[in-house]
């Protein structure tokens, strides 16, 4: 007879049905359902356009089984400022108040209502699904599209050769309680992270990198493995930053080189070697200054760091939070 | 599973778009072309493919099974299974 | 109590005794002491609201909704190129159902960067859904808030009241302010409908298709219609409250005026000066306040304009290229009635430019003439 396991390392409680809009291998839909076990039902989102606008599925029908504000495009920050002061007079305190934007809603159009959020420390939870474009309205590039990628606006020929926005920078330079960068690929850091994030008052960012296969130009399976590359890789480091002071989470002893990341994607198809190793480059560069900022943020702070602080217990039964 | 709402006209509606039901009578099996097939002789009980699933079509359950009338395809259960006990078979 | 008070901070007043309860809004000149009171009222503990210090404009309307849409009383004051950048999310508003009050201090819109008054900011708004409400003095300011935090939460429809930068926003006039208990009884706290609770979880404004989207405007639609009936009620009782009755087209000497002279804001003071000096010399004229522009009070206009020989409207706004845009809606609800008088329109006073006694009078006698033209643009300086 089928029973609940008790293998699980994440909650197994869901928050959101079957019958959503996802593409096949969505990342961002499973960057949802991770965020949604460790918030529980005492939350409401604010979405602004972007993939889940559409997802979450059109009226009169929805996916989230908490309730779902739809906003403008470049308001998300600003909607989840005036959600959590109504819902405070309401005598609501307690109800986890999130931003759930994509990419382009983040770095791009909705940075300032966010930065305007962060300045005051208004308590939000605010939380980027990067898909590295503006994948809702078909794959145009935003500030957030790495270095080297194709996008319909930056063809080929003309990839787009600027950095990478670091948004994870900016955030920690408007001092506020917590920043962290997450990934679907792994789960349990991804659940640790919202619910450590949830109980802290003041503005939270946590941005998480969401594959989009056919943005990626990428078969639908890869959509884990594409992301957990991106990790082990050092492309994408898993770290937190609190009140200032840098971890990094995890910490490859052996990392695959970012030409395997690379490889299976479409949208770096272009790249040369030589590109392929400047890249490798890039990431080894921002490798180190992480290190040097874990270390001196630690310092500063006069908090001894530890060889590798990981923010999720790893594979030890069902871990807690959610609810 | 869930019932489509009926929604004839004004009368039917909040006076904002407010949602009445849920998604869940979308049966998106519909969307896929190749459909994973466990083999239970392998599994491990894992569960990453129920981790990994974007549709939540795969129940969390020993052992776990797909939810065909949900399954859009996609192939990362078979991808992840760390034991390759999933194959994405030709056809619903 | 009576005081003498600004009219920015008759609205500070307004929103503090009307109880709003979140407050967001941005600073932009001449509204900068509507906020700068509410932040002193906060900060002492005597008005209990959050008041969010976003970094703009859209910001600010976007708080607002999202704090109405959490079912709390919000509110947020602007002008010109404030108002203008929340035109997006004055739609939003609008269109989610959401019972926002704002108040405009109407400021010209740049370029050139100006500060001083017209109604083209305001009146730009005309088609996002919200309701409006031109003042005459602090004291209409004051009541127009109170009678539109009702009117709103009860229609769902957001509201902004409006008001002249400089004649009205820095003039200080006599205000008589009811006791919080009389305000509390004609302005009972918010019973939030269709709110975001998790308790009832929903999604507010998915995407819809042309199936329904259709419906949903035409009970926007329906809602500002059934706005008319639940503002005379709310005026009504708001009168009887306080001694203060407002009409929706509110005429001085109309009765037997054979002339009559539409106008709105702090200019409908003006005009009822030009009246009483034009019937102490014997001419038969009077003046119509146009007190809300949305709903527009068709009905009351024609009541009180079929049978005149002239109307005059004079405009502190342009249309450009057409005419001006309260002349234009008091056209359109003359048209094909029997008895329409002939309307004739006079653009005056933007950018600040002062409408004084002189000026009503010269635009009703110019109005008078069989040969003047249909549109007129008073004193420019060609």
């Amino acid at each position: 007879m089928a029973e609940v396991p008790k293998k699980l390392t994440i909650p197994a409680e869901e928050y959101m049905c079957s019958g959503h809009l996802a593409c096949q291998g969505c990342g961002a839909a499973l960057a949802m359902r991770y965020a949604l076990k460790a918030l529980g039902p005492n939350t409401v989102y604010t979405v602004p356009a972007c993939c889940w606008s559409v997802i979450d599925g059109p009226f009169p029908y929805t996916t989230l089984g908490v309730p779902l504000f739809h906003i403008a495009f470049e308001a998300a920050a600003a909607s989840a400022c005036g959600l959590s002061a109504g819902l405070e007079m309401m005598g609501k305190k307690d109800v986890n108040v999130v931003a759930w934007a994509g990419d382009g809603g983040t770095a791009d159009i909705g940075i300032q209502a966010l930065s305007g959020a962060a300045e005051r420390n208004d308590n939000i939870l605010y939380i980027c699904y990067d898909n590295e474009a503006y994948m809702n309205t078909g794959v145009q590039r935003s500030s957030s599209t790495p270095w080297g990628a194709w996008t319909t606006t930056t063809p080929a020929r003309h990839f787009k050769t600027r950095p990478k926005k670091n948004l994870v920078d900016i955030m920690v330079a408007h001092q506020i309680p917590y920043v962290a960068t997450a990934a679907m690929a792994f789960p349990e850091d991804l659940v640790a992270k919202v619910a450590k994030a949830k109980g802290i008052e003041g503005t939270k960012y946590i941005q998480i990198l969401a594959s989009c296969p056919p943005g990626w130009r990428m078969a639908p399976e890869y959509a884990v493995k594409s992301v957990r590359l991106a990790v082990n890789t050092r492309l994408w480091p898993l770290l937190e930053v609190d009140h200032g002071v840098y971890t990094i989470n995890r910490k490859p002893r052996k990392y695959t080189p970012v030409a395997g990341y690379v490889k299976l994607q479409g949208r770096f198809a272009h790249l040369t070697d030589e590109q392929v190793q400047e890249m490798q480059g890039m990431v080894d560069r921002n490798w180190d200054r992480l290190l040097f900022l874990e270390k001196s943020t630690h310092e500063m702070a006069g908090i001894p760091l530890e060889a590798e602080k990981a923010a999720a217990p790893k594979d030890k039964g069902p871990a807690a939070g959610g609810g | 599973m869930t019932k489509k709402v009926d929604v004839r006209g004004a009368r039917d509606m909040p006076p904002m778009a407010k949602s009445l039901g849920r998604m869940s009578w979308n049966l998106t099996g519909s969307w896929r072309n190749v459909t994973p097939v466990i083999d239970y002789e392998k599994c491990t009980l894992c569960m990453l493919c129920w981790k990994f699933c974007p549709d939540l079509a795969i129940t969390c359950t020993e052992p776990p099974r797909i939810i065909l009338d949900f399954c859009k395809g996609c192939g990362v259960c078979a991808e992840e299974c760390p034991v390759k006990c999933i194959e994405m078979k030709e056809g619903l | 109590m009576k005081q003498v008070v600004t009219g920015n901070h008759t609205v500070s007043h307004a929103a503090r005794m009307a109880r709003a309860q979140v407050v967001s809004a941005y600073p932009i000149t001449p509204q900068t002491q509507v906020v700068e009171k509410i932040s002193e009222f906060v900060a002492d503990g005597v008005m209990d609201a959050k008041f969010i210090k976003v970094e703009s404009e859209h910001s600010a309307m976007v708080a607002c909704i999202g704090a109405s849409a959490a079912g709390a009383r919000a509110f947020t004051a602007t002008s010109a190129q404030g108002l203008a950048l929340m035109h997006e999310v004055l739609h939003w508003a609008a269109n989610a159902r959401l019972p926002v009050v704002l108040a405009n201090i109407n400021r010209a819109m740049g370029p050139p960067w100006t500060i001083w008054t017209d109604q083209i900011d305001s009146l730009s708004q005309r088609d996002t859904g919200w309701m409006q409400f031109y003042a005459e003095s602090n004291q209409d300011i004051f009541d127009s808030i109170l009678i539109s935090f009702k009117v709103a939460e009860q229609v769902l429809l957001p509201a902004m009241v409006v008001l002249e930068a400089f004649f009205l926003s820095h003039t200080a006039e006599p205000v008589d302010f009811p006791e919080q208990e009389e305000v509390d009884r004609f302005l009972p706290p918010r019973v939030a409908t269709h709110t975001v609770d998790p308790a009832h979880p929903a999604a507010f404004g998915g995407l819809t298709g042309p199936d329904h989207y259709y419906e949903l405007k035409y009970m926007e639609h329906n809602a500002m219609l059934e706005a008319k009936e639940v503002i005379k009620r709310a005026a009504q009782e708001y009168g009887d409250l306080t001694g203060r009755y407002y009409d929706m087209a509110d005429p001085y000497r109309c009765d037997d005026a054979e002339t009559v002279l539409v106008v709105s804001g702090g200019v409908a003071s003006t005009a009822k000066d030009a009246v009483d000096e034009a019937r102490a010399a014997g001419k038969k004229l009077g003046s119509l306040k146009m007190w809300t522009f949305r709903p527009f009070p068709g009905e009351e206009v024609r009541e009180l304009l079929l049978g005149k020989k002239k109307v005059a409207v004079v405009d502190r706004n342009i249309s450009f290229g057409q005419e001006g845009i309260f002349c234009t809606e008091i056209k359109a609800s003359l048209y094909g009635q029997k008895g329409a008088p002939p309307v004739v329109g006079f653009v005056a006073g933007l950018g600040g430019r002062d409408i004084k006694v002189a000026d009503l009078l010269a635009m009703a006698e110019a109005a008078q003439k069989d040969d003047c033209p249909e549109f007129n643009w008073h004193g420019v300086k060609p």
